[in-house]
């Protein structure tokens, strides 16, 4: 019974997520064909599959350059009414949709994959893992490290290193990549003891343990960039969080009762506010991929949000729009992922009664 | 109105929330100076002007302050003007030949090299041009030629660019050449201190013709902030970067809350469906890819900070701001006064605006300063990406143009550091108000 109940909330939140998805990249479709380039992305692909069919053609050898010119043509435009191009754009705009939320993005203009492949899905799958490990280390650490501390920090109430968190937490107004100018200037630039950017050395070294090594010395700033920018905020809302349960009743009925203070602390204080917690850690989450874009151009991180920079330089459309589309798939599944936790620490999803969360 | 300056009391008992105040009137006091100092149609001139403006500053020169804190004193720009009328001195020869000889002359104590040096040469004449021989002497005595020409209406004599001068000097760039001893190398050359003179000798072949000289010895060090790549003033962009960011996190911030707390009074007050189609928008909003978004906006369409200012608000129409006002309008819905109204007949959007939003204010204020800083480093962020304001000086742009020169590999740091410190103060003033403002108004936060 607990198992279908939980099953029913995974599946509703997974439908409601999946229409966010849609939203978006429908939004992303409508911004990018009101200058009809959606349309240039689709004819310049029917334009590369004539002409390839074309040339591997034996009876086309045999004819006249421009009797050969007049059958591509008229294959091109006999393609393009298939696709229903010269259909209005409200219902081609479906036909898009559904093409990218398939993930068939069509083929790069300019930049191509580093295997040499133009397909923008194979140039974003390679740039995925380096955006997913440069965020999943970071956000890891910042999850962990805040909810430790903030325990911390909470039992110590008050003192100095509490008021330094306290006021440290202004700091988080300002965004991660902010941050990594100024560690970049110090570290890089004066310091000269970590690189300016970039994932591995140029050239990367050839044995597996050095590559490693090499990937974690330039993990090091963009990660601490991320730290110092979202940090302290963390920290102080949960210390807050466990500030206002701690001071709850039951937390006190059992001080009474005399209850090692780490039973405390498991039972009575991080159980009531694990929920709130994953939902605000939900929302940092995003922001910080958003953030990802200005992160990874700084650092020249060579992931998502980097070639979405380059895309937009070199006017790349078809980039452009697959980046969009992969960034709402990655939002998306994120809270989804964090739904599921949601769903197995939060009594009232598995006990029933109020089911679904007002997120 | 009393619990308003209550509230104020309490406020200015934090130490925190006094700084961030003084931050931010400095910011705007700024603003308020620079729109009246430079004014904004001087402001986009300056900017972007290209070398008929500024040619007169170095390149990626520092900030003249910089000197303070160095042992060496780097060299600021020299420009020495042929007097008005010298050209009259010259002594009559026969055939109505002129002789023309003029001395630029200046003192040089600066114990780096200078940047660049360039002449620039005007000449007034009817048929013939005035012929010119130029002789750079220097403290110690040597008289060094540099070259000769007719000159045109007017010209430029780019005397560090002069390659064979370069080979004359020794190879060195004549920046260094000219300045140093016959026998230093490039590594190991100091300037010489002392008077150098610029002679400038040669015939003029009409007898009004006239010509004016201008020596610019371009420093190391320039102004408040120093210059950038293309010999900018940096101090316009930080200056008017100032007002726009103000202005822009200002207008976002408004436009933004007050739109959400709309949306959530209308929600509540309307229940039922309006409400729970208000609750899926939000939840769907919440999760879009917001800078993605503004990204393509900025390609497909305009990079105009007004178009993005439009775009934000509307994109954060729907924020998860909502949530927060709904669950604190429910409860001032069932309030009594509420019931009141209703019972004489008050009309729906009366209530909500003039009975329900009011009540919000208090937890809508902490909210709003805080989103001000948000805005302001988005903006930012977007330029850093290249997708800043086309015309409008912003700090991000600053920002961009020293990432996009290499600034930090270089170590023109004065480039970098100048407009994140400003972004930093905002970003720190909102915030430190915001978070003294949180705790007065959310009784809950105030204990801890």
């Amino acid at each position: 019974m607990t198992f279908i109940r939980l099953l029913r909330y995974v599946v509703l939140r997974a439908a409601s997520l999946f229409i966010t998805v849609v939203v978006g990249v429908y939004l992303a479709i409508l911004i990018a064909n009101m200058g009809g380039y959606v349309d240039e992305i689709r004819k310049a692909q029917i334009r590369e599959q004539v002409g390839a069919t074309m040339l591997a053609d034996q009876k086309l050898r045999t004819m006249p350059p421009n009797e050969v010119r007049r059958v591509i043509d008229q294959q091109i435009a006999l393609e393009e009414t298939r696709l229903g191009l010269d259909r209005p754009f409200l219902l081609r705009s479906f036909a898009y949709l559904s093409d990218a939320l398939t993930l068939s993005l069509g083929r790069a203009e300019r930049l191509t994959s580093d295997k040499g492949s133009r397909q923008v899905r194979d140039i974003i799958l390679e740039r995925l893992p380096a955006t997913l490990l440069l965020f999943g280390t970071a956000d890891l650490i910042v999850f962990f490290t805040a909810i430790f501390v903030a325990l911390f920090l909470s039992r110590r109430y008050g003192s100095w290193l509490d008021k330094t968190v306290v006021a440290l937490a202004p700091t988080s107004s300002a965004p991660a990549w902010f941050y990594g100018i100024f560690l970049i200037l110090i570290f890089a630039s004066v310091f000269r003891i970590l690189p300016f950017g970039g994932m591995v050395d140029v050239p990367p070294p050839e044995s597996a343990l050095e590559y490693g090594l090499s990937v974690l010395q330039h993990l090091i700033l963009p990660v601490s960039a991320i730290l110092v920018g979202s940090l302290f905020i963390a920290i102080y809302n949960w210390r807050t969080f466990f500030l206002i349960y701690s001071s709850e009743d039951y937390v006190e009925v059992a001080k009474a009762k005399g209850l090692p203070s780490g039973a405390i602390e498991r039972r009575y204080i991080l159980r009531p506010t694990l929920p709130p917690i994953i939902t605000s850690f939900a929302f940092a989450l995003i922001s910080l991929w958003s953030g990802a874009i200005i992160l990874e151009t700084v650092f020249s991180w060579p992931g998502l949000g980097r070639l979405l920079f380059q895309a937009v330089g070199l006017f790349d459309t078809p980039v452009i729009i697959g980046s969009v589309v992969i960034y709402a798939y990655l939002l998306a599944l994120t809270v989804f992922l964090l739904d599921i936790l949601y769903a197995l620490v939060d009594p009232r999803v598995k006990v029933g009664g109020e089911a679904g969360r007002s997120l | 109105m009393s619990a308003l300056r209550e509230a104020f009391k309490e406020f200015t008992q934090y130490p925190s929330a006094i700084m961030g105040l003084l931050i931010i009137a400095a910011l705007i006091m700024l603003s308020i100076y620079t729109v009246i100092a430079i004014p904004y149609s001087e402001g986009m001139r300056l900017w972007r002007g290209g070398e008929d403006i500024w040619i007169e500053n170095p390149r990626n020169a520092r900030p003249r302050w910089v000197n303070v804190f160095l042992k060496e004193r780097l060299p600021e720009t020299i420009i020495v003007n042929t007097p008005p009328g010298a050209a009259k001195l010259g002594k009559p020869l026969s055939g109505g030949l002129r002789a023309l000889d003029m001395t630029l002359s200046f003192d040089y104590l600066y114990d780096a090299f200078p940047s660049e040096i360039n002449l620039f040469l005007k000449a007034k004449f009817k048929e013939n041009r005035p012929y010119v021989s130029f002789f750079w002497v220097t403290p110690d005595g040597r008289r060094i030629p540099l070259g000769e020409r007719s000159v045109r209406g007017s010209e430029r004599f780019s005397i560090s660019l002069d390659r064979n001068l370069a080979q004359r000097l020794g190879r060195r760039p004549p920046e260094i050449g000219l300045f140093s001893g016959p026998d230093a190398t490039i590594e190991n050359a100091v300037p010489l201190k002392g008077r150098y003179q610029l002679q400038l000798e040669g015939f003029f072949f009409e007898e009004s013709s006239d010509l004016e000289a201008r020596l610019v010895v371009y420093g190391q060090v320039h102004g408040l902030a120093g210059t950038d790549h293309r010999r900018r003033d940096l101090i316009v962009a930080l200056l008017w970067g100032t007002p726009v960011a103000l202005a822009f996190g200002f207008l976002a911030a408004v436009g933004s809350t007050l739109t959400t707390l709309l949306i959530a009074a209308i929600g509540v007050w309307f229940g039922r469906w309006v409400d729970a189609a208000i609750q899926r928008v939000t939840e769907v909003n919440a999760i879009l890819p917001v800078l993605p978004i503004l990204i393509m906006i900025g390609i497909f369409y305009s990079r105009s900070l007004w178009v993005m200012l439009g775009a934000i608000i509307l994109l954060s129409i729907f924020s998860l701001g909502i949530k927060t006002y709904r669950s604190i309008l429910l409860q001032v819905k069932e309030s009594p006064y509420i019931e009141a109204a209703r019972t004489y007949g008050t009309g729906n959007f009366r209530i909500i605006f003039r009975y329900m939003i009011p009540r919000i204010i208090p937890v809508l204020i902490p909210q709003f300063v805080t989103l001000i800083p948000s805005f302001v480093f988005l903006e930012a962020g977007l330029a850093v990406l290249g997708l800043g304001d086309p015309v409008l000086p912003t700090w991000g742009k600053v920002v961009n143009d020293a990432y996009a020169n290499g600034a930090l590999y270089k170590g023109y740091y004065y480039w970098v550091l100048a407009p994140s410190v400003l972004l930093m103060l905002t970003g720190a003033g909102f915030a430190l108000v915001g978070f003294a403002l949180d705790r007065v108004f959310n009784p809950r936060l105030r204990t801890l």
